[in-house]
């Protein structure tokens, strides 16, 4: 009996040891990039869902194109260098939707435009009715049929590149048409010769290093190829990955109202967008929330139940450590909901703990031995831990299935924590906190009922 | 030996009284705004904006509220969450329309004001996401009901025990959602997502307690440590009264901890946990066992407090 228990506590010791090993180093790491997966309220970041026009497609090729968006949206999002960023294709309303998560990023708003969904150049004239600029339109044949096109990046060939020109050493963007981009351009700027040909980023003209709109005026007839000058090279280089990842073959934006419906392109169907300064802020609250809350349970603990505490306070750490390393290896993407969660295990796991030692006190209180309690109290208690605990489970289990809905990722993670903390609580209690106290107990180092917060038998 | 049995009466009167308030702020709240709670954006739609708001003169929430006003979002919710920030809740409007605001606030008050946290919930997302917060109540609360039935088949009446855990669950439940609602018209506090997980937590918290308790009261039948069921009962809450505080007042440790210093985010949130896991507690040895007793003795005119005592 007491050297399996000695073999537990090495398992248990090991176990520590392990995963202690596994979440450091704790100064920097734990919350960050190498330590534990933070989601977007405490890392900052944003979550995004687009809903996609399908309209235009043929049924049976609808996965397959929306296969395409996710991998054009994977790759911009790569070469904007955002680590652990998701992007799903999902269903709501029978409806295609696709899902980007982008977290840590310090600038959103630019990474949402670049991301986004409206990397397409557009070239624009003078209208002089108008008196505003209007898209340019030619007309170009496309299997044998006349259309009508607004000249932008949609027919660029997609390998465009930056050079610097040899004069001036500043950078091109360099741009090939492809077939349909090539009848537009021959006509729009035979017509536009001597005239200025305004260049816009989706509905904002795209402006120089000096702040101002790239206007060029047209000198030749341009039919294969072009370039565009004026702009920084981090905005040049930036805008050539982007078009040479392909353009998204869909609107995406979100559909509106009832019958009939109404798509609003660019506009997305949920956004949480959250500061990196706020999410900085938040962990540090509920650290110090944690902390202070973690020592008003430690001095409860040892106060009330004193050496009894003490070793429900030692299994709390380990339990502590082994649950954060779990997450770790997981991953579980930790939110703010998720720590309150992770917060509100930490007191739960302490009730596992309490029925074993109330049990034990009755016992001693009941006059058995020390060790006859100890055995006694952790066999009544268990079928009170077992049933208490199924509850939570349900509710727990009913959460990650909301959570798993649309736009409820917050839900979802702070279900997944109190789930698998409950459910360690469990182990801890009865491995852990049962090795430490049959160990202890039989070595009869401590051995005065009152250290186990019972007087002693025959005081009354 | 503390006799809750005998004090039966008093807890009825209490609960009646607070669910009476619960009734009282739901259909107020159902009069005035058509809801019975005060509904967030996760269930109508809407944008909610984290405005940091730094200024050399404070910005009073009075003063940040009428130049909203004057900006055109009449129908504008704002809260003060302490340290010059606000959130303010809006209709469907875009980030790009969310900076505006915020470039045109910073402009009338003559303040830096900065978007932190922006949050937009489409109205179809949201009429699914408060279908769904219904059906998971409902699923959680049957699935509560056939695990009580089921843990004490072998009691002479498993269907009592799981009726009164779960009456004291819907006790629960009802009692929060009226606290909420009177929060909703008296401190504009909407409900969210996270409040149905809150709820849903504090179910499983409240059974939790109940189970615990019923299986002490399941034990001491079994030892037959008296003949008269009502001792038996007022005996295992004795028994248990320990763990039920302990565990109670552990959880309540941490929890406010993160209320007092955990920030506004997820303030209303952990509320719910709070208020939970008092009301759980209480409800535990207060309604769902002393229920298993007046079912057991059919004394229901316990049950009516106010009503002339049998004699």
């Amino acid at each position: 009996m007491r050297s399996r228990n000695i073999a537990l506590l090495i398992v248990i010791l090991a176990l520590f040891g392990l995963t202690l090993w596994f979440i450091t180093p704790l100064d920097r790491s734990v919350l960050g990039r190498d330590g534990l997966r933070l989601g977007l309220d405490l890392a900052g970041g944003s979550y995004l869902i687009y809903q996609a026009d399908v309209t235009d497609i043929d049924p049976a090729a609808r996965d397959e194109t929306m296969r395409g968006v996710k991998e054009i949206i994977e790759s911009r999002v790569d070469a904007l260098g955002i680590a652990e960023s998701i992007v799903q294709v999902k269903r709501f309303e029978g409806e295609y939707s696709i899902a980007i998560q982008l977290p840590g990023i310090a600038d959103i708003e630019e990474a949402k435009t670049m991301v986004g969904l409206v990397t397409v150049l557009e070239f624009r004239e003078w209208g002089e009715s108008e008196q505003e600029w209007i898209p340019a339109i030619g007309t170009a044949t496309v299997n044998g049929e006349q259309k009508e096109f607004v000249l932008s990046s949609r027919y660029f060939k997609e390998r465009t590149f930056v050079t610097l020109d040899d004069w001036t050493r500043s950078p091109l963007l360099i741009f090939e048409w492809d077939e349909i981009g090539r009848q537009l351009s021959q006509q729009i700027t035979g017509r536009l010769l001597g005239k200025q040909l305004a260049i816009y980023l989706g509905d904002e003209p795209l402006l120089d290093e000096e702040g101002r709109p790239i206007a060029p005026t047209v000198q030749d007839v341009i039919t294969e190829s072009g370039q565009i000058s004026g702009l920084g090279l981090p905005t040049a280089q930036m805008l050539s990955r982007f078009l040479n990842a392909g353009r998204i073959p869909v609107p995406l934006g979100r559909w509106v109202g009832d019958e009939p419906k109404v798509f609003e392109p660019g506009v997305p169907l949920y956004e949480r967008t959250v500061d990196a300064t706020l999410g900085r802020d938040s962990i540090d609250k509920s650290m110090l929330a944690a902390g202070i809350g973690i020592v008003l349970l430690v001095i409860f603990m040892l106060v009330y139940y004193r050496f009894l505490g003490l070793i429900a306070c030692l299994s709390l750490g380990i339990y502590g450590v082994v649950l954060l390393a779990i997450f770790k290896m997981v991953p579980v993407t930790l939110t703010l909901p998720g720590v309150a969660g992770f917060i509100l295990s930490l007191g739960m796991a302490v009730d596992a703990n309490v029925l074993i030692f109330e049990r034990i006190r009755e016992e001693l209180r009941g006059g058995r031995s020390l060790g006859a309690a100890v055995e006694a109290g952790f066999n009544r208690a268990w079928t009170a831990i077992r049933d208490s605990n199924i509850t939570t489970f349900i509710a727990c289990f009913v959460l990650i299935w909301l959570g798993g809905e649309l736009g409820a990722l917050m839900v979802r993670g702070f279900a997944l924590t109190l789930l698998i903390g409950v459910a360690l609580s469990m182990f801890t209690a009865i491995v852990v906190t049962r090795t430490f106290l049959r160990l202890i107990v039989g070595s009869h180092v401590v051995s005065n009922p009152a250290a186990y917060g019972v007087r002693p038998i025959g005081t009354k | 030996m503390i006799d809750f049995v005998g004090r039966n009466r008093w807890f009825f009167l209490v609960s009646w009284i607070l669910v009476l308030i619960g009734v009282l702020s739901l259909v107020v709240s159902q009069v005035r705004l058509d809801a019975p709670l005060r509904l967030g954006i996760d269930f109508t739609g809407g944008t909610s904006v984290l405005l940091q708001v730094d200024s050399d003169t404070e910005i009073t929430l009075g003063q940040l509220r009428a130049e909203v006003v004057a900006l055109g979002y009449d129908e504008a919710r704002i809260q003060d969450a302490g340290d010059g920030d606000f959130i303010m809740y809006t209709r469907e409007i875009t980030s790009e329309v969310a900076r505006e605001l915020a470039g045109d606030l910073a402009t009338a008050l003559d303040a830096e004001v900065a978007i932190v946290d922006y949050y937009l919930v489409s109205e179809a997302v949201a009429v699914r996401t408060a279908g769904n917060a219904f059906i998971a109540v409902t699923i959680a609360a049957v699935a509560m009901l056939f695990y009580i039935v089921w843990a004490f088949r072998r009691m002479p009446k498993p269907f009592h025990w799981g009726t009164c855990a779960v009456i004291a669950l819907a006790h629960d439940v009802f009692i929060i959602a009226g606290i909420f609602a009177l929060l909703g018209l008296i401190a504009e506090v909407a409900v969210d997502a996270m409040f149905i997980t809150g709820l849903l937590a504090v179910v499983g918290y409240s059974i939790n307690n109940t189970v615990v308790i019923f299986d002490r009261i399941r034990e001491n039948m079994a030892r037959h440590i008296s003949p008269d069921f009502a001792q038996t009962v007022n005996t295992s809450l004795v028994d248990t009264l320990t763990r039920c505080m302990n565990t109670a007042l552990t959880t309540l440790f941490v929890l406010l901890a993160l209320l007092l210093f955990g920030g506004a985010t997820i303030q209303y949130f952990v509320l719910v946990l709070v208020l939970g896991v008092i009301i759980g507690t209480y409800s535990s040895i207060c309604i769902s066992s002393q229920l298993l007793v007046v079912w057991e003795k059919r004394e229901w005119s316990s049950l009516l407090p106010w009503a002339k005592r049998p004699a």
